[in-house]
């Protein structure tokens, strides 16, 4: 059974085309993770498929029917950005309040329990620590016994060991057959979590594939050199020229430096270096259209 | 309807955490009671009385269009009011729990204004103009919550706190909320009947005394309640369609 899908479905701000004809399908019990450098419209797909916003081409379904159906999103849980918190609620209100939106929510204890948070049930949220307030926004997510949750980054900016609680927890979920879609702008996290990744930038859909075969493409190295005269050589991915620097692409840095030498092409200044993720994203995006402006994600 | 109920509970635990907004909206009708009202006419039981609802309608008034003025607008800003639209349930239960939980925090910013006439001055009424009088508070809130929600939903926060004072000021004494009927300068008498807040104060004086509603004032609360709510469901509309659209 498909629980969430996204058919053609295309999103504009104003002038700024956010999501471009993107089909997926996300099917029960799959962990997928959604790999983006920021912009790329991870966040306008997640906000699509919740019903927050309306595509302004094709559709999306969540289980079977219009995000913006109320009743499409019992079985639904999303995690608030933690910065909106409200400060004054003690945590055990704020997950009282979130469950009652549900049929048969978690008990409070069981559910904070879960996500280390017993002992801070009193504490008003605006008193906790970043990391204590991501964890509860990802444990709202869980309160409604969802069969599917919508996370956009959970685990960005914290530190390893609450990093480490939100991956069990996520992982536990998933064991028990759980679907999750989180996106992440690290390819680690979703290595860590994810047996599938859609590849997204630019709005559209680069990638769709099992964990190691996206690990295969965008695993490039970069490297610059010196030179006035560069001949055409195997294993380049691309090749970018500031002034007389050249900066290639590569997936075997090793083969390409042998080759260069062997080739005897006059260089100096050689520099090897891994590429972000992000690079190696504007390299596979650069080959399906023109590298054109950053497309910004409203928020 | 029990969705509701959990939105207002959320309203007011946010609402009682700051106690010293609900100390703000008590605080100008009371002490407008105790600096003009009590040594003005404190020892006239019938001056007193309609003095008392005056500031009964000025405690609603402050109470509503900032309430709903700044708070709507504030939670706006905030993501968790989109994340709230993730949850398996429509737009209507915050609303009426946010209307409810300020129907609760008007009542409440009232107790002051009535036990200082109580305590204070001579103003007394029965216990059918008393009930009367708290039926017409929930009248008189319709208008000043929708211009509340109208501010709210159509001015971002900073701008929603300066409106909602420009806005409060000219009709509390505009309405002639601080003269007692017939008293006021003879300008304000002129305009009064074309404010909300006139009608809404006739209404209460009614409720308590022995006093006929003028058919202008009653005929202009109804214009402003119908204008104000086309307003406040414009603005809604527009803030929804800017951002979840």
């Amino acid at each position: 059974m498909i629980l969430a899908r996204a058919e053609q479905a295309t999103r504009r701000y104003g002038d700024v085309l956010a999501l471009d004809q993107v089909d997926l399908d996300v099917p029960a019990g799959e962990l997928v993770g959604l790999l983006g450098p920021n912009g790329a419209g991870k966040s306008t797909l997640l906000n699509l498929l919740i019903g927050l916003r309306r595509p302004t081409g094709g559709r999306v379904l969540l289980f079977g029917g219009d995000p913006r159906d109320p009743a499409r999103r019992r079985q639904v849980g999303v995690t608030p950005q933690e910065t909106g918190l409200p400060g004054t609620l003690r945590v055990g209100e704020v997950v009282d309040f979130v469950g009652a939106h549900f049929p048969d929510p978690v008990p409070r204890a069981e559910l904070l329990d879960r996500f280390g948070l017993a002992d801070l049930a009193r504490r008003q949220t605006g008193g906790l620590s970043g990391g204590q307030r991501r964890r509860l926004a990802v444990a709202l997510a869980f309160v409604g016994r969802p069969r599917l949750v919508l996370l956009d980054e959970p685990t960005t900016g914290l530190d390893v060991e609450a990093r480490r609680t939100l991956w069990d927890a996520i992982r536990d979920f998933h064991a028990d057959g759980g679907t999750v879609l989180l996106t992440s702008h690290y390819l680690e996290e979703v290595e860590a979590l994810a047996q599938r990744v859609v590849v997204i930038g630019q709005g559209r859909v680069l990638a769709d594939d099992t964990v190691s075969a996206i690990r295969g493409v965008v695993d490039l190295r970069r490297v610059s050199l010196t030179t006035d005269d560069l001949p055409t050589l195997p294993h380049v991915v691309r090749v970018e020229r500031d002034r007389d620097r050249v900066h290639l692409l590569t997936g075997d840095a090793d083969q390409l430096v042998r080759d260069l030498v062997t080739a005897g092409v006059a260089f100096r200044d050689l520099e090897v270096r891994p590429t972000s993720l992000e690079e190696a994203f504007l390299t596979i995006t650069a080959d399906s259209r023109p590298a054109d402006a950053d497309v910004p994600t409203p928020a | 309807m029990q969705y509701a109920l959990a939105h207002a509970r959320y309203q007011l635990l946010e609402i009682v955490r700051t106690p010293v907004a609900v100390f703000g909206s008590a605080f100008f009708p009371a002490a407008a009671m105790l600096f003009f009202v009590v040594p003005a006419v404190g020892d006239n039981a019938v001056g007193a009385t309609y003095a008392t609802a005056a500031m009964v309608t000025f405690a609603v008034l402050s109470a509503n269009v900032f309430q709903y003025g700044i708070g709507v607008a504030e939670d706006r800003a905030q993501p968790w009011d989109p994340y709230l639209r993730t949850l398996p349930v429509g737009p209507t239960p915050r609303f009426v729990g946010r209307v409810l939980a300020g129907l609760c925090l008007t009542y409440l910013s009232l107790l002051p204004v009535v036990l200082i006439a109580a305590l204070l001055t001579e103003a007394r009424t029965t216990v059918a103009g008393f009930a009367l009088a708290a039926a017409a508070v929930a009248v008189v809130s319709v208008p000043f919550t929708l211009m509340g929600l109208a501010i709210g939903y159509a001015l971002p926060s900073k701008a929603a706190i300066v409106v909602a004072q420009l806005v409060f000021f000219p009709l509390a004494v505009g309405g002639g909320l601080l003269s007692a009927p017939g008293q006021a300068p003879a300008f304000i008498e002129t305009i009064a009947p074309f404010l909300p807040t006139r009608g809404a104060v006739e209404l209460m004086w009614t409720a308590v005394g022995d006093f006929r509603p003028e058919p202008t004032s009653m005929v202009m609360l109804g214009v402003w309640i119908v204008a104000l709510a086309g307003l406040a469901g414009w603005a809604y509309r527009r803030d929804e369609g800017r951002r979840f659209s």
